[in-house]
C-alpha cells in the first residue's frame, strides 16, 4: 500500500464523522429508553405491592394461621414457614442434581449421550410448570394416596434442576482453558482440577444460577396445588399437606373480601421480601467475600498510604 | 523453503547422522518420530528428538513452526485438546508415555510446565497457588509447604518481592510477577523435568536476565525444554538447540555449533535472522 493510498484512505475515515456521532447518539437514546420501557412494569408492580402490603403486615398477619375467612384476621404463619420448607426441599434435590448434571456437560460434555441430555435439559426448562405438578401428582400424590410435603418438593426440583444445569454449564464453560492445562500439568486428577480449580472460579455464575432457580420456584403455583394443596395450620409432618405462600396469595386473591385482598397483598409482599433476603444472604455469604477482602485491603492501604 | 518441502530426506538424513547427544549420554526424556496432526493437518512430523539428563534443550524457530506443539506432547497436554492425535513414541526415564497402561497423572508430577502467558489460579493467593500441586494431590504438612514456597519462590526470583504478602491474591500481581509464581509452581511439585513454554515473553529484561539465570541454577538438577522466540536467550541458556520449521525438526545439535557453524541452509538463515 503506497503512501497515497493510505491518506486516502485516511480521509475516507474522517468523513461522516458527524452523522456517525449522531447516529451514536440516537443509538444510545434508543438503549436508554428499552431500559426504562424495561424497568416500568417491574417498578410499578413493586411500588403496588409495596402500597398494598404494607398495611397489612403486623407481627401477628407474619406469625399466627389464618383467621375465618374475611374477618380480616389472623395471618399467613403457616405460608412462610411452608414456602421456606419447600424452597429448602427442593434446593436440596434439585441443586445436586442441577450442578452435577452442569458439570458433565460443560467437563465431560462431548459426546453423544451429553448432547442428548442437554437437549432435554433444554426442553425441560421450557415445559409448563403445571405439566411437572401434574406429573408429581400422579407419581407421587396417586401413589401415596396423599397430598404430601415431598409431592411438592419433587415437582419444584423438577422446576429447578435443569435451571441449575444450564447456568452451571455456561459458568463452567466460561472458564479459560488455561487455568484447567495449568491445573492438568501439576499431575491433578480431572475431577480435582474441576472441583478446586474450574469449579472456585466459576462460583459467582454457579450461584447467580442457583438463586435464579430458587425465585423461579419460590413463585410457583401451579404445581404446588397439585402437591401439597394448601392448608391453614402450621406444618405437622411431610406426608400431609401444607401452606405456602403463592398458594395463600391466590386463595386469597379470589376471596370477595377486601380483608382478604389486602392479605393478599401483604403475602405477596413477605414473598418478594423473601426471595430478596435469600439474594442477599447468600451472595454476601458466598460471593463477596473477595470482593470485601479486595475492598478491605484496598481501604487498608489507601489508609495506609495516607500515613 | 523450496528446497525443505520438495527434498524432506534430506533433513532427515541430516537430523540422524548428527546423532546429538551421543549414545553414552544418559537420556531423560527421547521423542522418537512424534506426529501431532490437529485433525487431518500435521502439526509436528515425524520429530525425533534426545534430551540429555541435567541439559537446556531449546527450540526455536518461526511462529507457528510447531514448537510449542512438540512441547506439549512432552507431558500430554494433548489429551485435552479436541482433534489432536499424536502419534510416535515420548520415553521418559525409559517408561512411553503414550502407551495404554500409563496414567498420564504419575508422570505429569515429574514434568513441570510453564506456559507462555501466566496462567496463576484465579480465586487462589500466592502461597496457595505455589502449593496447588501439593496441596490438591494432599500434602498437608505446614512446615512442609512453608518451606516449599520459600524455596521455590526463591528458585524463581520473587521472594523478595511478596514474602510478606503470601495472602495476597495471586492476580494482584504484575503480569511478569505472575508468571514467576507459575514457574514457582511448576517448581514445587519437585519434577525432574521442566518444560518451559517462552516463558519470558512476558518478561521485562531484568525479570528475563533473572529468569535465565534460575534456568542455569536449576540445570544442575532438572532436565529443562525450553521454547523460545529468542536466539540469544537460546544461546545464553541452553546446551542444544533444536531448530523447527514448518513441523520438521531441521537441525538439532550442541547450541554453540548450531548458532556457529549450521549444517542447514535454513538454520543458518534463520540464526542470522534472514527470516523468521
Amino acid at each position: 500500500m503506497n503512501v497515497n493510498k493510505r491518506q486516502e484512505y485516511r480521509t475516507l475515515f474522517k468523513q461522516n464523522v458527524e452523522r456517525r456521532l449522531f447516529v451514536d447518539k440516537i443509538v444510545r437514546l434508543i438503549v436508554i429508553s428499552c431500559v426504562i420501557i424495561a424497568i416500568i412494569p417491574l417498578g410499578s408492580i413493586l411500588i403496588e405491592v409495596f402500597k398494598n402490603g404494607m398495611a397489612a403486615i403486623s407481627i401477628e398477619f407474619l406469625t399466627e394461621v389464618p383467621g375465618s375467612i374475611g374477618s380480616g384476621e389472623g395471618g399467613i404463619g403457616p405460608a412462610i414457614q411452608g414456602t421456606l420448607i419447600v424452597i429448602g426441599m427442593a434446593s436440596m434435590i434439585g441443586v445436586p442434581i442441577g450442578v452435577l448434571s452442569g458439570i458433565f456437560l460443560s467437563e465431560f460434555g462431548d459426546n453423544r449421550l451429553a448432547k442428548s441430555v442437554r437437549f432435554f435439559n433444554d426442553v425441560f426448562m421450557e415445559f409448563p410448570s403445571i405439566l411437572l405438578g401434574i406429573f408429581a401428582f400422579l407419581v407421587i400424590v396417586l401413589v401415596l394416596g396423599h397430598f404430601s410435603v415431598w409431592a411438592g418438593a419433587f415437582a419444584l426440583a423438577l422446576i429447578m434442576f435443569p435451571i441449575v444445569a444450564r447456568t452451571t454449564e455456561e459458568s463452567l464453560k466460561m472458564v479459560p482453558v488455561t487455568y484447567r492445562e495449568a491445573g492438568m500439568a501439576l499431575g491433578l486428577r480431572h475431577w480435582v482440577v474441576t472441583m478446586r480449580i474450574v469449579i472456585a472460579a466459576a462460583k459467582n455464575g454457579m450461584v447467580t444460577g442457583v438463586l435464579l432457580a430458587v425465585a423461579r420456584i419460590g413463585g410457583e403455583t401451579a404445581p404446588l396445588i397439585m402437591t401439597i394443596l394448601g392448608s391453614s395450620l402450621f406444618f405437622s409432618n411431610f406426608d400431609t399437606p401444607m401452606d405456602a405462600l403463592p398458594l395463600r396469595i391466590w386463595r386469597l386473591s379470589l376471596l370477595p373480601y377486601d380483608s382478604a385482598q389486602m392479605q393478599g397483598w401483604g403475602a405477596a409482599l413477605v414473598l418478594i421480601l423473601i426471595i430478596l433476603a435469600i439474594n442477599i444472604g447468600v451472595r454476601t455469604l458466598i460471593l463477596n467475600k473477595d470482593d470485601t477482602y479486595r475492598f478491605g485491603r484496598m481501604i487498608k492501604e489507601k489508609i495506609g498510604g495516607r500515613k | 523453503m523450496t528446497a525443505m518441502t520438495t527434498k524432506p530426506n534430506t533433513i532427515e538424513t541430516q537430523i540422524s547422522s548428527q546423532n546429538i547427544p551421543t549414545v553414552e549420554d544418559k537420556f531423560k526424556m527421547i521423542a522418537e518420530n512424534v506426529t501431532i496432526s490437529y485433525g487431518d493437518k500435521p502439526a509436528v512430523k515425524d520429530v525425533t528428538m534426545k534430551f540429555k539428563e541435567k541439559s537446556v534443550t531449546a527450540l526455536i524457530g518461526p511462529s507457528g513452526c510447531g514448537k510449542t506443539t512438540f512441547l506439549r506432547c512432552l507431558n500430554r497436554m494433548h489429551d485435552m485438546t479436541k482433534n489432536a492425535k499424536v502419534e510416535g513414541k515420548v520415553m521418559i526415564d525409559g517408561i512411553d508415555l503414550y502407551s495404554k497402561e500409563i496414567d498420564p497423572i504419575y508422570h505429569r508430577r515429574k514434568v513441570g510446565m510453564v506456559f507462555q502467558k501466566p496462567n496463576p489460579f484465579p480465586t487462589m493467593s500466592i502461597f496457595d497457588n505455589v502449593t496447588a500441586g501439593l496441596r490438591l494431590n494432599g500434602v498437608r504438612d505446614k512446615k512442609v509447604l512453608n518451606e516449599i514456597v520459600e524455596d521455590t519462590l526463591k528458585m524463581a526470583y520473587l521472594w523478595d518481592e511478596v514474602k510478606d504478602d503470601l495472602k495476597k491474591p495471586a492476580v494482584e500481581l504484575s503480569g511478569g510477577q505472575q508468571q514467576r509464581l507459575c514457574i514457582a509452581r511448576a517448581l514445587a511439585i519437585q519434577p525432574e523435568v521442566l518444560l518451559m513454554d517462552e516463558p519470558a515473553s512476558a518478561l521485562d529484561p531484568i525479570a528475563t536476565q533473572k529468569i535465565e539465570e534460575t534456568i542455569t541454577e536449576l540445570k544442575k538438577e532438572f532436565t529443562i525444554i525450553i521454547v523460545t522466540h529468542n536466539m540469544q536467550q537460546a544461546v545464553r541458556v541452553s546446551d542444544y538447540t533444536g531448530f523447527m520449521y514448518l513441523g520438521n525438526l531441521v537441525e538439532f545439535r550442541e547450541t554453540k555449533k548450531l548458532f556457529t557453524d549450521p549444517k542447514n541452509d535454513l538454520t543458518a538463515k534463520y540464526v542470522q535472522g534472514q527470516f523468521g
